[in-house]
């Protein structure tokens, strides 16, 4: 091991963690966004858009992001449809992680309890009322953990984006090893990289299911 | 069009390939998921334990492999078992032994979340007809947890299968590897083949992961319904 490899690699390293940490802040803000909408599709049970996002949910939960990005990457051009890799990498994340997202957001709906939701109709509240008031608010919050986990589990999967040659972190530190052959100083500068993004995170993550946890037993 | 794409799947041998590499891929998902899930239930219970050393090292050992990406983790191996350890393993193998380290620490994480969530009165009940510790665990602590483990094994399976793809990065001649075989040496007579092996390979892990994931929904709503009546 030695420090002035690592030092050198240093700049090139910070370019891929700028990469990394901007590719998955665009993805995950996209798929909150998809998540989104598909869960409110399938509450509200909007006809024909709600079997439209079960099929999406089921085929991007169901196949590798890996997969995901070669169709979109290879595939893709053969119909006329071109991206470049950056922007592939963003589809792919966003096709993968709105589902994954979706998933979250219904699971916190379904989780608040049913005394809450047959109290609100016993007051007379409209079903839009009951949404609004009672199921959402307390829904929200109880999705929360699988909303961190899932920017946690996305973040992780950007590292896969080094299969169509975008810059991140993991495809600066596969390049370096295949340059220089130092694959103790890369891989070390690599698993710190992650670690500073996902360590916080994970300890955030930790904390809110305590909160959550706390707040629907008390304990 | 001369020739349409799709005829490419059934060129030669090329479909009986893509279906030996799909076997290579299910066969290293499988034999990760067996050790893992034994390595985890043993960890698992471990860090039920009291033991505050023993629970520290398993929670970084946990930590550790649920931090670092499944790519990371192939490649550290990959690199520096047989560089500074002197310790070679084909590439599929030793993609199978990251792999059932991963799963186990995944797994040690359901067992542990499934065994302390078994009610408190159901430990003290056993403790005062006088279960020992090992007899608290057979007969309490893991039937009781079960219900709550096996879907959450069934998603950790599915998981696996889809990590699979990544094996690709480090040669093994795994169902993606054979298909860009397959595609580039076809690229001339087929353009439009990489959409067709592509799309079948897509198909392949939908049709493997799809069944299991709705066992593992079906599962978990008869636990809830089990659960609150």
């Amino acid at each position: 091991m030695s420090w002035a490899i690592i030092q050198q690699s240093l700049p090139m390293f910070g370019k891929g963690f700028e990469l990394t940490l901007w590719l998955s802040f665009v993805g995950i803000i996209g798929s909150i966004v998809v998540g989104l909408i598909c869960s409110l599709v399938q509450y509200f049970r909007v006809p024909v858009f709600r079997q439209i996002a079960s099929v999406y949910v089921e085929i991007s939960r169901n196949t590798p992001l890996l997969i995901q990005l070669f169709f979109l990457y290879y595939a893709f051009p053969v119909l006329g449809i071109k991206f470049g890799a950056q922007l592939c990498g963003i589809i792919g994340l966003i096709f993968l992680g709105g589902s994954y997202m979706a998933e979250g957001f219904t699971g916190g709906f379904n989780g608040v309890s049913k005394s809450q939701v047959e109290s609100g109709k016993a007051i007379g509240l409209s079903r839009w009322q009951l949404a609004r008031y009672v199921v959402f608010p307390q829904g929200f919050s109880l999705s929360v953990p699988a909303m961190a986990a899932n920017v946690i589990f996305l973040i992780k999967e950007t590292s896969i984006f080094t299969v169509i040659a975008i810059p991140e972190l993991t495809n600066t530190a596969l390049d370096l090893i295949g340059m220089y052959y130092r694959s103790n100083e890369y891989l070390f500068v690599l698993v710190i990289a992650y670690a500073i993004i996902l360590v916080p995170l994970s300890i955030i993550l930790t904390l809110l299911e305590k909160r959550v946890r706390y707040g629907t037993f008390g304990n | 069009m001369a020739h349409s794409g799709i005829s490419v799947l059934f060129e030669g041998t090329n479909f009986m390939r893509l279906l030996g590499g799909l076997w290579v891929t299910v066969k290293i998902a499988a034999v990760a998921l067996i050790f893992g899930i034994i390595l985890g239930i043993i960890l698992g219970v471990l860090r039920t334990f009291k033991n505050r050393p023993l629970r520290v090292v398993l929670r970084l050992y946990l930590e550790f492999f649920r931090v670092v990406p499944t790519v990371v983790l192939l490649f550290l191996f990959y690199y520096i078992l047989p560089r500074q350890m002197n310790f070679n393993l084909p590439a599929d193998q030793l993609a199978t032994l990251v792999f059932v380290l991963w799963v186990g620490a995944e797994m040690s994480d359901i067992v542990r979340g499934a065994l302390i969530s078994v009610p408190r009165h159901q430990i003290e009940s056993g403790k005062a007809i006088g279960l020992n510790r090992f007899q608290l665990y057979r007969y309490v602590l893991i039937p009781q947890s079960l219900t709550l483990e096996i879907p959450a094994t069934i998603n950790l399976a599915t998981r696996v299968i889809k990590t699979t793809s990544i094996l690709l990065l480090i040669s093994v001649m795994d169902v993606i590897n054979i298909g860009q075989q397959i595609i580039e040496a076809n690229n001339h007579t087929y353009p439009t083949g990489v959409f067709w092996v592509y799309g079948l390979i897509f198909l392949f892990y939908f049709l493997i992961d799809y069944p299991l994931s709705w066992w593992a929904k079906r599962l978990e709503k008869r636990r809830l319904e089990k659960a609150n009546g």
